[in-house]
């Protein structure tokens, strides 16, 4: 297992895009310490900011977070990175595989654009989480992401597939969502604001935009096999799909090919 | 050529020859046991011949709720065809006629293979643009499967999105039971087909399994692809080239159809021995096999490969 130990708080953002696993695979520790990761005129490099040790495998742990770590894990396409602490914004944007792990919380964009792997926040996500970043096609696209904790507003908007498991989620999650799967204990107001298709499974609401209508309660084979999906992620969230649910269906004012199952209580 | 004896019957010293087919495995589940049986009787309906139905189709077994995908209970079936496009075309009339119609019934792929048959993604347009796919993880797997949710009367029928066909799959194993009366020889070949039926990835198409219309290839009349098996018809024994002794009242027949050339044989192996043990007790003459020759299919099934009761090396070999 390789390792990276921040020796302190960085004096700026750190852009860690191309520090991961399969990069550092054929490099000497010495090679690794030159590259590139500052977001100023600084110039700081990899050796600047971390301790480094390698030993070729295809895991990677960085001891020590930052909230100033951004694009932790982005485009990663395999092996395993695993953040012992917090990290900024974009974490694993635009991932195709591989398994990326945060015991801390992170900050807005996770999982923006990610096809692929699985995405693991132990703590809290900033707002957008999932989401789609300014100008992109889509938000996560693909890829399954678990918040265990809480994240923002905008959860998951322009999601285009995958699935994203949160404990609680702000207001406008699944706002503008293409297609896919949201399940969380509880979003807040107006979920599900202009999406086209998905699902959005919740046990509690804020307030629903006027442009969902309630199509009552259904015994589906659909949500039976989403409470399998969801065990092995979160034996919570399974039990919330397979427990009584009424549907909402929308949002009309778009292709209203969406849905939202919340527990009927 | 010496025949052979197993269980003090006689083994006519001959083959099964079958055919390189076109197979494929669906999994229908239901809330009961009994509406997922509804489901598989109604498609596997009309497809005991290729030739004359456009596929052949049976019930390999049921599922317990552990073993499907959505832990409900459920049906596999089998269904072959000449080539996958033909398969297709067969999948798509019996799924949209005999699954989507069907009250509570979900339609999922049975087997892996190599070629893909769209299923869901074809049958989604009854739900007239209403329809919508979900992509989700298999837990077993961890890959996603696609379903596509079609909204019908009672709810969703849900329906995976494509179904794969198997290479290697093969049609027409078989076996002949000679035996003295109908009743006492249908008791034999109801035996075989339940010992038959009891090895996986196979089906016996024919009406309970049992087929007494063999056939040969062409015909005295004009333009008639395949005609009776004269040579086993009881009422035209003494005649030049059949092959019944004077003993021999009735001739039946059960056809086995499987995923991989090994079922075939396994299926054909356990037949063969629980028939010609329940034999002596029911009036049976002997057990043959069914061939054209050996010109036609690519695959063997010599009975004296099957004569032991566990396989020595692969049988029905190509």
């Amino acid at each position: 297992m390789s390792t990276l130990t921040l020796r302190q708080e960085p004096p700026e953002r750190l852009d860690l895009l191309n520090i991961n696993p399969l990069s550092l695979g054929g490099l000497s520790e010495a090679e690794a310490a030159k590259l590139p990761v500052g977001t100023s005129r600084r110039g700081l490099t990899l050796g600047d900011c971390f301790t480094i040790r390698l030993d070729g495998s295809d895991t990677l742990t960085i001891e020590g977070g930052s909230s100033r770590l951004d694009r932790v894990g982005a485009s990663l396409d395999g092996g395993t990175i695993r953040v012992e602490g917090d990290v900024g914004q974009r974490l694993g944007a635009g991932m195709a595989g591989g398994t990326l792990t945060v015991t801390g919380s992170a900050g807005p964009y996770s999982g923006s654009g990610a096809s692929g792997g699985t995405i693991t926040i132990e703590g809290d996500a900033g707002d957008h989480a999932g989401g789609a970043v300014y100008s992109a096609k889509a938000g996560l696209d693909g890829a399954t992401l678990v918040i265990r904790g809480r994240a923002g507003d905008h959860l998951g908007d322009r999601m285009r597939r995958g699935m994203l498991l949160v404990g609680e989620a702000g207001a406008y999650a699944g706002a503008r969502m293409i297609a896919g799967t949201i399940a969380a204990t509880r979003v807040g107001d107006h979920p599900g604001y202009g999406m086209r298709r998905g699902t959005i499974l919740a046990g509690a609401t804020g307030a629903l935009s006027p442009t969902f209508v309630e199509t009552g309660t259904h015994d589906l084979v659909f949500l039976r096999l989403l409470a399998r999906s969801l065990r092995a992620l979160s034996p919570a969230h399974a039990d919330l799909a397979a427990g009584a649910l009424k549907r909402y269906s929308g949002d009309l004012a778009t292709l209203s090919k969406g849905e939202l199952w919340v527990a009927a209580g | 050529m010496t025949d052979f004896t197993l269980n003090g019957i006689t083994v006519i010293d001959t083959f099964a020859e079958a055919f390189d087919v076109a197979g494929t495995a669906l999994i229908i589940t239901n809330d009961t046991a009994k509406w997922a049986m509804i489901a598989a009787v109604t498609m596997t309906g009309f497809a005991t011949s290729v030739i004359g139905c456009g596929a052949e189709a049976g019930i390999d077994c049921e599922l317990s709720p552990d073993e499907t995908p959505d832990g409900r209970p459920g049906v596999r079936v089998l269904l072959f065809g000449f080539e996958p496009n033909g398969l297709k075309d067969q999948l798509l009339k019996r799924v949209g006629q005999c699954i989507l119609t069907c009250p509570g019934t979900a339609c999922y792929a049975g087997v892996d293979g190599p070629h893909k048959i769209k299923l869901g993604g074809a049958i989604r347009y009854f739900g007239d643009g209403f329809a919508v796919a979900k992509r989700l993880p298999d837990p077993a797997t961890g890959k996603g499967r696609r379903y596509w949710r079609i909204p019908v009367m009672d709810g969703e029928f849900l329906c995976e999105d494509y179904v794969r066909a198997v290479d290697g799959a093969v049609g027409g194993g078989n076996l002949l039971f000679l035996g003295r009366n109908h009743a006492e020889t249908l008791k034999v070949a109801e035996i075989a087909v339940d010992a038959a039926r009891s090895v996986a990835d196979v089906i016996l198409p024919f009406p309970g399994g049992i087929v007494r219309s063999g056939s040969k290839v062409g015909a005295r009349t004009k333009g008639m692809m395949a005609s009776t098996n004269d040579a086993y018809c009881p009422t035209l024994k003494g005649r030049a080239g059949s092959e019944l002794a004077a003993e021999v009242g009735v001739v039946l027949e059960i056809v086995i159809d499987g995923l991989t050339s090994r079922s075939v044989a396994e299926s054909m192996r356990a037949a063969l021995h629980a028939s010609t043990e329940a034999g002596s007790a029911h009036g049976l003459v002997a057990v043959t096999a069914g061939n054209y020759g050996g010109n036609l299919g690519r695959h063997h099934y010599h009975l004296k490969d099957l004569l032991s009761k566990e396989p020595a090396s692969e049988a029905g070999a190509a």
